[in-house]
């Protein structure tokens, strides 16, 4: 079975952000990059497929050059080969953007099976792999938390709101994204950085000139607090001090 | 003439409890633009559902292959109705059925969807829509164009406004559904088990996020608890972790709360998490981060590191005789 999986470089997760000069995205001059959180399950997920019934696991992954990193990680950590869509303002794209190149690429590997995240950090739209399923015309399902793979077909829990799930099946070749927990991430070793870097990244070029129009993104800003909140200060015995105080006599919920 | 259609949800017969949110923010488009406000409900024998919904009109999307709910047919019984009446915009409430289908809709008609905007206004006749970036870090303005605008609007963004006694007129749209074209096969739906904790009726929860780094160190919140006498609960990687059960997770996919106080310790704030505890009466929020959108919803707000103001604050409270 072929399984390709879609990772996004998204800022490490402590990034001290600023708005760039223009106004429409943020200054990434100085950030440091890793696997968008939901894309890491997904790779686990396909990694796990692939040791139960053998195939092949190709990581896709539409960013500028510095994603080269994260393309070796997710080599580094089991996956066979590699495709780069080099595009240097990959991160500022709207998500039908981001679908229409995937697609593209999808379409020439063909795969069994093709696993995404359920949504970035960054962007957070939680779109990009569904629009993926309807340009390429394969069956899917959303928020995945377990998948079983049958023959021609493959039955996944989907993640309802407040707790609930539900069984769907449906014939491969599909598409599913894949939600944080849905098993245990392994680290990559020694000998799979090693390996890592014999394994085959093909480069790909794209023309966003190309793309049917998506949304446009006017400004980017710090949103303004609308709650007035109470900021304790001090030293920590000062903090606790004030704290225990107003929830007595203010909030009176001690 | 052209209309606002509002996509609504239903399950078993009842509307999803998103549904006069998101009617409310097609509300305030329709003041600024003029247009009616048309609500679709798509189902299997909903019809006497469709009539107490408050919009300008319902058109209640009925067949057979609609009785439970999967995304290809949704996406082809709304995409007939779209390309039949041609409204101007399109919204969803973002919630998980429409993460699950309403991208495809939209990209069946060639458009983008601008999800989980927190707001919608009208600039030089264009409608602009705000989003959150980076886990509400950052917000966006995001301009719409062209003739069809789909987008879904955040949980929790707009208030549910109390409208009256609308009268409105019901219609019904049958699609052309062939069984082939539904390729998901959905079961029912279930809970994994009876959950052992109730946090929903909880007076008090001390709630963990990834700010506590490592799993030893849940000891510093597990003591903050003991001496309040509140329940622990938990943001979603704390669970991914295994470092609490999945029952302990509070947010969108967790459990709904509200107890008197919540205190969020070394957590983010993010929009699924908030959903589930902005109920609370007082909430304290400790995260170092001075921008943490956590401190958007709290009353009280710790900016400093947890590892020194737990201990601080579990011995303050035992002190206090609470
Ligand atoms: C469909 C969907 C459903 C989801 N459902 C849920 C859900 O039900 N519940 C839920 O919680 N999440 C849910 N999430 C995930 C959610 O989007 C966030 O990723 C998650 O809530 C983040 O958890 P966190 O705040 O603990 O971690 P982070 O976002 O990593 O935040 C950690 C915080 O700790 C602070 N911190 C770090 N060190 C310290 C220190 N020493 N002292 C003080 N502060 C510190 C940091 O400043 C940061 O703000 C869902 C996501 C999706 C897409
Ligand atoms: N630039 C990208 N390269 C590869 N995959 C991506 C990219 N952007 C988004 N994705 C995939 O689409 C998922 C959802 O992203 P989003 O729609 O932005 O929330 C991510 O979790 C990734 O799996």
């Amino acid at each position: 079975m072929k399984i390709l999986v879609a990772i996004r470089q998204v800022p490490s997760r402590d990034s001290q952000l600023s708005v760039r000069e223009d106004g429409v995205w943020v200054e990434e001059e100085d950030l440091s990059y890793e696997i968008n959180e939901p894309d890491a399950y997904a790779l686990e997920e396909a990694l796990q497929l692939k040791e139960k019934q053998g195939g092949e696991v190709v990581v896709l992954c539409l960013g500028p050059e510095s994603a080269s990193e994260v393309i070796l990680e997710a080599l580094a950590k089991g996956a066979d080969r590699a495709v780069h869509i080099e595009e240097e303002i990959a991160s500022s794209l709207d998500s039908f953007s981001v679908a229409q190149i995937l697609a593209k690429s999808i379409q020439e590997e063909s795969p069994d099976l093709v696993l995404t995240g359920l949504q970035s950090d960054d962007m957070g739209s939680g779109q990009t792999g569904v629009i993926i399923a309807e340009l390429i015309g394969y069956p899917h399902a959303t928020i995945i938390m377990q998948t079983e793979v049958q023959s021609s077909s493959v039955r996944v829990k989907r993640e309802l709101e407040d707790g609930w799930f539900q069984h769907v099946t449906m014939p491969l070749p599909a598409l599913l994204t894949i939600q944080s927990g849905i098993n245990t991430l392994r680290y990559a070793n020694l000998m799979g950085i090693r390996k890592a870097k014999t394994k085959e990244v093909r480069q790909v070029s794209c023309d966003v000139s190309t793309l049917e129009e998506g949304t446009k993104t006017v400004r980017v800003y710090l949103p303004h607090r609308q709650k007035q909140t109470t900021m304790l200060e001090g030293d920590p015995a000062a903090i606790a001090s004030q704290l225990v105080e107003k929830l007595k006599t203010e909030a009176r919920v001690l | 003439m052209s209309f606002i259609l509002v996509v609504l949800e239903q399950i078993d017969g009842k509307l999803h409890r998103s549904a006069d949110e998101v009617l409310a923010a097609a509300r305030s488009v329709s003041l600024l633009k003029g247009l009616p406000v048309v609500a679709a409900l798509t189902g299997k024998g909903i019809a006497d559902l469709a009539k107490s919904i408050h919009a300008d009109r319902v058109i209640v999307v009925e067949h057979d292959l609609l009785d439970a709910y999967t995304a290809d047919g949704y996406t082809a019984a709304l995409s007939q109705l779209i390309a039949a009446r041609q409204p101007e915009l399109i919204l969803f409430a973002h919630t998980y059925q429409t993460r699950d289908f309403a991208p495809k809709l939209a990209a069946r008609h060639r458009k983008p969807l601008i999800s989980d905007a927190t707001s919608v206004r009208v600039e030089d006749g264009s409608l602009v829509f705000v989003r959150q970036l980076f886990q509400g870090k950052l917000n966006a303005d995001i301009l719409a164009s062209g003739q069809t605008v789909f987008a879904s609007i955040q949980s929790g963004a707009y208030l549910a406004e109390d409208t009256g006694n609308l009268e409105t007129t019901v219609e019904t749209f049958t699609p052309q559904l062939n069984p082939d074209e539904i390729r998901q096969k959905p079961e029912a739906p279930f809970r994994d088990s009876d959950r052992a904790v109730d946090l929903s009726s909880a007076n008090r929860i001390v709630a963990v996020g990834r700010g506590i780094q490592d799993q030893d160190s849940l000891s510093l919140v597990e003591d903050l608890a003991s001496a309040l006498g509140a329940e622990i609960g938990a943001s979603r990687p704390i669970c991914d972790n295994g470092w609490l059960p999945m029952e302990r997770q509070v947010g969108s996919s967790g459990q709904t709360v509200a107890p008197s106080l919540y205190i969020a310790v070394g957590i983010s704030g993010a929009i699924q998490h908030v959903v589930g505890m902005k109920g609370a009466k007082t909430i304290v929020a400790i995260n170092k981060d001075p921008d943490a959108p956590v401190f958007e919803v709290a009353d009280y707000g710790i900016c400093a590191d947890l590892f020194e103001v737990l201990p601080a604050l579990t011995e303050e409270i035992r002190k206090s005789g609470n």
